[in-house]
């Protein structure tokens, strides 16, 4: 007999439990992004022309990139959720995987930009600028990371044909990391 | 739990508008005006998360609640932000002078 859990079985607010719970981590995920982004510009606009000397060093070609690859990897992740409606399980499996791939490559440049900005003496501790960078980024490449691990996760469930329904709740989370870096890139990376 | 079926949307299009977006937010710093840089730069990355949250989370199709949701959290960032701003941004008032924290030299020995 397997178990069902009593919170699947009802909804007060006419969202499927699962997906409002992914509404309640992206409020929190808002919290915490937005307090990081509104500290970084409550000292970017008190340290104006010092921070955006510093800003200058930062790639904007691989920022611009990273952007690109996020809405790509957005789209592939939205492909997947309408194959999975439409019980395209194959179709859906794919697509998943390519976003997945879209997010390793985000980290492989990411990868890149940190090594060579700690190989020119752009380290954490340089200034308080990037201190924010890497804060900032890094956090952001976590939450990059995990919704890879459990995007991945969630592929093998839906290649049996099963819980399709969580392909939209973690497409939710991943387009929550891509508006996150929507934000990031132009305070890091343009405004220099 | 049924789950309603989404609206046909064209996700290839919303994402060809987004990567246009992007272009032009990239652009448009490159002409050097303070003002133009905040329209394209700022003001298309709200443009862009917009879209991201309309079309692709479904959040225009979404049931009320989550709206509330976001609204309130997004209301708390505002208001952390013009609740701290005055001290952060100001370092001088009436009779008092807040010299900057990053600036202070680091002190050995301990005294306080």
């Amino acid at each position: 007999m397997s178990h069902v859990p009593v919170a699947t079985l009802r909804s007060v607010t006419g969202i499927p439990t699962g997906r409002l719970a992914v509404w309640w981590v992206i409020a929190s995920e808002i919290v915490i992004f937005g307090g990081l982004l509104v500290s970084y510009l409550l000292f970017r606009l008190y340290h104006g022309e010092v921070w955006g000397a510093e800003a200058a060093h930062t790639n904007t070609v691989a920022g611009a990139f990273n952007t690109f690859v996020l809405l790509t990897s957005s789209l592939f992740i939205v492909l997947a959720h309408k194959a999975a409606e439409e019980k395209n399980i194959k179709k859906a499996f794919q697509f998943i995987w390519y976003t997945i791939a879209g997010g390793g490559v985000f980290m492989m440049v990411k990868a890149y930009e940190y090594t060579t900005e700690i190989l020119h003496g752009f380290t954490m501790f340089k200034s308080v600028f990037w201190s924010f960078y890497y804060t900032a980024t890094g956090l952001h490449g976590f939450h990059v990371l995990m919704g890879m691990l459990i995007m991945a996760i969630i592929s093998f469930d839906v290649k049996k044909g099963k819980n399709l329904h969580r392909v939209e709740n973690i497409g939710i989370y991943w387009h929550f990391v891509d508006v996150v870096w929507i934000f990031l890139f132009p305070l890091l990376y343009i405004a220099k | 739990m049924s789950e309603q079926a989404h609206p046909k949307i064209n996700y290839v299009k919303i994402w060809f508008v987004l990567l246009v977006l992007l272009t032009v937010s990239i652009i448009g710093p490159m002409i050097g005006i303070r003002s133009l840089t905040l329209i394209t730069a700022f003001g298309i990355a709200v443009v862009k998360a917009l879209m991201v949250c309309g079309y692709f989370m479904h959040l225009k199709f979404e049931k009320k609640i989550a709206w509330y949701i976001l609204i309130t959290i997004l209301a708390l960032m505002f208001l952390f932000f013009f609740a701290v701003a005055p001290d952060v941004m100001k370092h001088k008032g009436n009779n008092w002078v807040r010299p900057s924290p990053i600036l202070l030299p680091v002190q050995g020995g301990g005294h306080h």
